[in-house]
């Protein structure tokens, strides 16, 4: 395929959530209190195994939930209308840190919508933000916590991810021109 | 995701893929129900119009409560209480409620065609909630909906659809649904309320319930519909009951897992035995909870349909 670069491949993206995973765990001290809460598609994947390694970093399980986001959107009358995935919050939120990871880090209205979508669960203490790949061209005050790769992309790029749950030897984050 | 289109005017138009999209979605306003806040800000600012010139409770109110639930406004406008009674035309009064600007109008209707009617004239997203005895599509796709969740799928099951097929908009959106989704589906009732005609909608016709019901995977009671029929169809309630009622002799012979659906408002005693009704098998509630999703799904979907798109229909 031409104009498209893999940017992470399967050995570079375990690495980078690894390092997100003792990243979290050096900021929060309370290990009890943290959850993990992916938005779909792709972000979920990643909570998945952003949890596993965090449980092996604390001895002990993580929650980990799985957060829609299309019913927040702010784009709703101005596009077709999104897919509609399942939540799936097996957990109180109220009080706990939530991390909540996504894929790629692009304008900040998914973030934005989901932590509208988090509050209808309830109040949690604090909201942290892990990704794998940010692209830059924020449209709202929005930050990442936890970053897997800084990726400058130009408007007329396209990020694709192609994740399993588990973590295969044929995962890949390609970056390519529209 | 496939859904295009600005307005729910029928089944018969859709295709077998945005169908599902419909159900996949609804899944998910399914669980928002569930949840301490019920409540979405998707139609936040909408206004949505109930403009019901034909009667319906649990249809109005279901709709009502679903955009509720999205966080759109909503206006109840009913015949009795309206400028329909003064003499004003319905697309008078449809132009009215646009210059209000109301974003969807659903539209309950004795005349077949009035919704399609009202998008021909209207900029407003436009849902039917039943037309005449034409198509009432959001009751098609919450038994679509009912169905998929309870068995699983629906493509290979033998559905009966049982009762007054002549009369009902209910029995068009199912037959087209469940045939397009893959479905078996067979009509029975009497034959003046059954007539073969209905073949060409591709499914089977027969007048004889103890062979309908059994090997049926559901089983859909119909109503009898007093208010459209004319006396002369059938010689008295007493005897349909008798002839085509869902009663313990006949139960006993369906499939040990078939489901028991039935649209509301349910006659017990007459199309149905009451405690057949209330048995386990019986997903009558149900299909009012998966209403309530059904027309959020529906509501959502249609606020991105694009009039371009729908010009290519």
């Amino acid at each position: 395929m031409p104009d498209a670069t893999v940017i992470l491949d399967a050995t570079a993206i375990q690495r980078a959530l690894t390092r997100i995973a003792h990243e979290i765990a050096e900021r929060n001290e309370r290990s009890a209190d943290v959850a993990l809460v992916g938005i779909p598609v792709g972000g979920d994947h990643l909570a998945a195994r952003l949890a596993k390694i965090l449980s092996g970093i604390w001895n002990h399980p993580v929650p980990v939930g799985i957060l829609d986001t299309s019913m927040h959107r702010d784009d709703l009358d101005q596009r077709i209308a999104p897919t509609v995935h399942p939540t799936e919050i097996p957990f109180d939120v109220n009080g706990k840190t939530i991390v909540l990871v996504d894929d790629v880090l692009f304008s900040g209205r998914t973030t934005r919508a989901a932590m509208d979508a988090l509050n209808d669960f309830g109040r949690p203490k604090k909201i942290q933000l892990a990704v794998l790949v940010d692209r830059g061209h924020r449209e709202l005050p929005i930050k990442a916590d936890f970053i897997g790769k800084n990726v400058p992309t130009a408007l007329d790029e396209k990020i694709s991810l192609l994740l399993t749950e588990s973590g295969a030897a044929a995962d890949q984050v390609i970056l390519k021109k529209k | 995701m496939s859904w295009t289109k600005k307005h729910l005017l029928d089944i018969e138009s859709l295709t077998a893929e945005e169908i599902t999209t419909v159900l996949d979605t609804a899944r998910g306003f399914k669980a928002v129900g569930e949840r301490a806040i019920k409540k979405v800000p998707a139609l936040r600012g909408k206004t949505v119009v109930n403009l019901f010139v034909e009667p319906s409770t649990r249809t109005r109110i279901s709709f009502e409560l679903a955009a509720q639930r999205l966080s759109a406004d909503i206006v109840n406008f009913s015949a009795e209480a309206s400028s329909f009674k003064k003499g004003e035309t319905l697309k008078d009064t449809a132009l009215n409620l646009q210059a209000l600007n109301a974003d969807f109008i659903i539209i309950r209707h004795s005349a077949s065609g009035a919704p399609h009617f009202l998008s021909r004239v209207l900029n407003a997203h436009v849902i039917n909630a039943g037309d005449g005895a034409h198509e009432h599509p959001t009751q098609a796709l919450l038994d679509a909906f009912t169905i998929r969740e309870r068995k699983g799928k629906i493509a290979g099951l033998n559905v009966t659809i049982l009762g007054d097929i002549l009369y009902s908009r209910v029995a068009r959106s199912d037959i087209w649904a469940l045939t397009k989704l893959g479905a078996k589906v067979t009509l029975c009732g009497p034959a003046t309320l059954v007539p073969k005609t209905f073949e060409k909608m591709g499914c089977r016709v027969t007048h004889d319930v103890d062979e309908a019901i059994r090997d049926a995977d559901v089983i859909n009671l119909l109503r009898i519909q007093h208010e459209r029929q004319r006396k002369t169809m059938f010689p008295s309630i007493g005897e349909y009951t008798q002839l085509f009622g869902l009663n313990k002799a006949r139960f006993a012979k369906t499939k040990p897992d078939a489901l028991i659906m039935h649209p509301g408002p349910i006659n017990r005693g007459v199309e149905i035995d009451s405690e057949i009704a209330d048995c386990g098998r019986s997903v009558i509630l149900e299909q009012v909870t998966n209403g309530l999703a059904v027309r959020m799904a529906v509501l959502f979907l249609v606020n991105g349909g694009k009039a371009l798109a729908e010009t290519v229909n």
